[in-house]
């Protein structure tokens, strides 16, 4: 009698994608599939650790039969569906979120979007020169409901100067797609923090701790793992913002190497970001069992005790 | 428990669990990310029942929140047995099948009556009915704990209490229900599993076993002496006899970390020699006569670290450390090789190999596999399958013979702490770790936190107000061994008489100048969870309660009245 779990094999189902005939596992999503083919969908709100917000849309397909495109980051594998990936309707939707997303955020940090502007054709400044970005606070202070009127001359943003109010990690708003992420990996999904939160309507939403309030005065516990999901470089810690902001920012001199967090004994495996001998990030290996991506202040931060000029021998 | 020395379950038998008990354990701060397991299993509908002293913020998240008198945890396990028992919940099948003792067992709890639980313990009747009956009645039961259960003079009792619950519901040896002491070090679990205990050879082999020292003095082509050796509390006692004149230090700060810091340190004057191997100049360190600098083990060499859920993982080399920093393996093997005993290769992987050679538990674990499988929980005796991931699911086998040894009850009785309050001394002082710190804060203090605050004397409103002392105000903290001046910080989740510290910020406020070296004397943990204490006002009128008489028993303390906390010497 041992009780251990048992797992009935899922359900096979047959649908066809791109003119492929293809079974997968009941309970797959559309974007399993399509990964498992090799077809690359773009994706910015997926997160594999996460449930599927549906807020990005940039992983849309066409399903025959279906009114309106779906976001194939969460919708399920049916029997008998017919996928395209590729068609006109997909690309030029894509094409737009790419667009209005570039033109409105500043995706210099995303990766992958470079290489999807160019695949879908998209032009994200073909609204016009982008307005002046915010004052610091400024669109913290919008109040919900009232709008300016529209400039026909620019292209609306949320540039502002990034959130500097604590010594750990640097909020630039300006590079917020709203994909949830953060907010989910800080509540009930992971952390079960609720620091953070989406605050005002329409084009005015931001991300926001309570009233606005500094991290520092907030519910935050610096465990980083908002940072861990972003996609945009939205949120960093500030040893890589820092780096980046010198320009001395050097992949070619970089490398991660993966070993397990010195504090406590849970044993949460810890990816340590080196440039010249200096770590400027940890994160955590979201397909391992310990931690699944997620980890404390102790193992986010912890680490300066190993770098110079703390550290010195003779 | 029953030989293995090792928590029984894995991380996501807790969340597959429909009952959790964290006795004496704060996970939310001191193992947040274990604490992740428990809220997916309380996510799920699970029971959360949180045993503690202190409402602490893990307690917020509970069904129940359990706050005992320090110290009383066998009392409340005792009765928390008699009701299993009364109510007919006891697993006959189990009881009878795999374990041994149950009658005298039975018999020894018998006294514990609810009535008598509650005034020992301070805790409901019904709040421990209600947790004996849920924990019984559940289908999965995991129990947790942490120092707040190993941290007395009584720790490894403590343990046996703990131990004879699961027995009693048959909530060990399957899947999802298990006895999960949380480790506090990232390598508690390895070092002990390698041999860094008195008693055990590598692979957690008892060195009593004549056919283990065989084997180990095959291949070492030395003869293992079969006698145990001393625990940290053995040495500090050979220290103060003068029978222990050098001691050897590696990556440990007892100056700072041993109970009673004044005895402690007296201790280590006595040395003939001490040499410390350390990262940092720890205030050990500065007390050396030799200093051997180490590389930093879980970022600048290679090796592996066992967990609490008994994964051995690798660690790795990321950064170069400073000039002059020597791997932890070289320097002992250089060490070994100028006392004539060369050691062989100091490649992690070879050492790791010699370890599969010697430890059945270990053998099935290469390199190359811990890399592929994330790491892997032992036992793991064979390269080509894996164990199931919770220990003794031998007791549930059909088969007396495949059941092997019975698992034997413990009879245990209620010790209060050695350290007692009376009028001098009325308050508990219980210690504990921050969310953002760790230990003496060798590591954890060199980061920028927003979250810390140094250290304080945290006190019950109800307390501070009838001592007469705000929040921020500095206060001499008087034990019977020494005294510390720290300020008070008011925490609606100590009961009246109950107050908390950590020893975070020793260099500021060294805390264990007021613990109590009174330690288990099994495991030789010495019991951090209860002084007794008084507050004293450093400015305005003197508290009307008597300070002066008693000589006895104070430890001679110099007033002075600096304005900024700093400890008393």
């Amino acid at each position: 009698m041992t009780d251990e779990p048992t797992t009935t094999p899922p359900r096979t189902v047959q649908l066809t994608v791109d003119g492929t005939a293809v079974s997968a596992a009941e309970g797959d999503r559309l974007l399993d599939v399509c990964r498992s083919l090799g077809t690359d969908v773009p994706t910015l709100c997926f997160g594999d650790t996460l449930t599927a917000r549906n807020a990005c849309r940039v992983c849309v397909v066409e399903l025959d039969g279906n009114r309106t495109l779906v976001p194939s980051c969460s919708r399920p594998v049916e029997d008998g569906q017919v996928v395209h990936t590729d068609s006109d309707r997909v690309r030029h939707s894509r094409k737009l979120v790419l667009e209005l997303l570039g033109s409105s955020v500043d995706l210099s940090l995303t990766e992958g979007v470079a290489a999807w502007n160019e695949r879908y054709g998209a032009d994200p400044g073909r609204f016009g020169e982008p307005a002046a970005p915010a004052a610091a606070g400024e669109r913290d202070r919008l109040i919900t409901g009232e709008h300016p009127d529209p400039d026909p001359d620019h292209a609306a943003t949320v540039a502002q100067p990034p959130k500097v109010d604590n010594p750990l990690y640097v909020r630039d708003y300006g590079k917020c797609i709203l994909c949830f992420k953060c907010v989910d990996a800080c509540g009930e999904q992971w952390q079960n923090t609720f620091a953070i939160s989406a605050a005002g309507r329409g084009f005015d939403t931001r991300i926001a701790t309570e009233f606005d309030v500094a991290l520092t005065d907030s519910a935050c516990v610096y465990c980083g793992n908002c940072i861990a999901v972003c996609p945009t470089g939205a949120l960093l810690p500030t040893a890589e913002f820092d780096l980046r902001a010198a320009a001395n920012w050097a992949p070619e001199r970089q490398h991660e190497t993966t070993t397990v967090c010195p504090y406590c004994g849970v044993g949460c495996n810890l990816t340590l970001h080196v440039q010249d001998n200096e770590i400027f990030k940890v994160s955590s290996p979201s397909d391992h069992s310990v931690a699944h991506g997620n980890l404390c202040i102790k193992g986010r931060f912890g680490y300066v005790h190993v770098q110079p000029p703390r550290r010195r021998t003779g | 428990m029953f030989g293995a020395g090792g928590g029984t379950s894995s991380y996501q038998e807790v969340e597959d669990a429909d009952l959790i008990v964290l006795w004496g354990s704060n996970a939310r701060h001191a193992h947040p990310i274990f604490f992740h397991h428990v809220l997916g299993a309380v996510r799920r509908g699970a029971k959360l029942y949180v045993i503690d002293p202190r409402r602490t913020e893990t307690a917020q998240w509970a069904d129940l929140w359990l706050g005992p008198e320090v110290g009383t945890d066998i009392a409340l396990a005792n009765t928390m047995a008699r009701v299993i028992i009364e109510r007919g919940l006891v697993h006959q099948d189990f009881v009878e099948g795999a374990t041994s003792g149950f009658e005298a067992f039975a018999a020894s709890v018998q006294p514990w009556t609810l009535e008598r639980g509650e005034a020992v313990t301070g805790v409901p009747a019904w709040a421990i009915e209600e947790l004996a009956v849920a924990y019984a009645r559940a289908g999965r039961a995991q129990l947790c704990w942490t120092l707040g259960i190993t941290e007395h003079h009584n720790g490894t009792d403590n343990v046996l209490a703990l131990i004879n619950l699961a027995l009693l519901c048959g909530h060990v040896g399957r899947y999802g229900s298990g006895l999960n002491p949380l480790r506090g070090q990232n390598n508690v679990q390895g070092g002990g599993d390698m041999g860094a205990i008195p008693n055990r050879l590598p692979g957690f082999q008892d060195l009593h076993d004549a056919d283990v020292r065989r084997r180990f003095a095959d291949a070492w082509q030395h003869p293992i002496r079969p006698e145990y050796g001393l625990n940290l509390s053995e040495m500090f006692d050979a220290m103060a006899e003068d029978h222990l004149k050098g001691l050897y230090v590696i990556g440990e700060n007892p100056a700072q970390t041993e109970a009673d810091s004044a005895l402690a340190l007296e201790r280590l004057g006595r040395l003939d020699h001490l040499v410390v191997q350390d990262i940092v100049l720890t205030r050990t360190a500065s007390l050396a006569d030799v200093v051997l600098p180490a590389t930093a083990a879980w970022c600048e060499s290679e090796g592996t670290v066992t967990n609490s859920e008994r994964r051995v993982q690798r660690v790795r080399k990321a950064v170069e450390p400073p000039a002059g920093a020597r791997d932890d393996l070289a320097i002992i093997a250089e060490l070994a090789e100028r006392l004539g005993r060369p050691l062989g290769s100091t490649d992690s992987e070879a050492v790791w190999e010699e370890v599969r050679s010697l430890s059945p538990m270990h053998r099935g674990m290469s390199y190359p596999r811990l890399e592929a499988l994330g790491g892997i929980q032992w036992p793991c005796p064979d390269e080509d399958r894996l164990e199931p991931p919770f220990l003794h699911g031998r007791l549930w086998a059909d088969d007396p013979a495949e059941r092997g040894p019975r698992a034997p009850f413990s009879v245990v009785h209620d010790a209060p702490p050695i350290d007692r309050l009376d009028a001098e001394f009325p308050l508990r002082l219980t210690t504990g770790r921050r969310l953002d710190s760790y230990n003496s804060g060798v590591q954890s203090g060199a980061f920028a936190s927003p979250l810390r605050r140094g250290e304080t004397i945290d006190l019950a409103p109800a307390d501070a107000a009838a001592l007469g002392v705000v929040e921020g105000e500095t206060v001499r903290v008087v034990s019977r061994r020494g005294a510390v001046q720290a300020p008070v910080r008011l925490d609606r989740g100590l009961r009246r008489g109950l107050a908390f510290m950590t020893m975070h910020f020793p260099d500021e406020v060294d805390t264990n100048q007021l613990t109590i070296d009174a330690s288990d004397p099994k495991a030789g943990t010495a019991e951090f969870k209860a002084s007794a204490i008084r507050i004293e006002r450093l400015t305005g009128p003197e508290p009307a309660t008597p300070t002066a008489a008693t000589a006895a028993t104070a430890t001679p303390t110099t007033p002075t009245t600096p304005t900024t906390p700093s400890a008393d010497r």
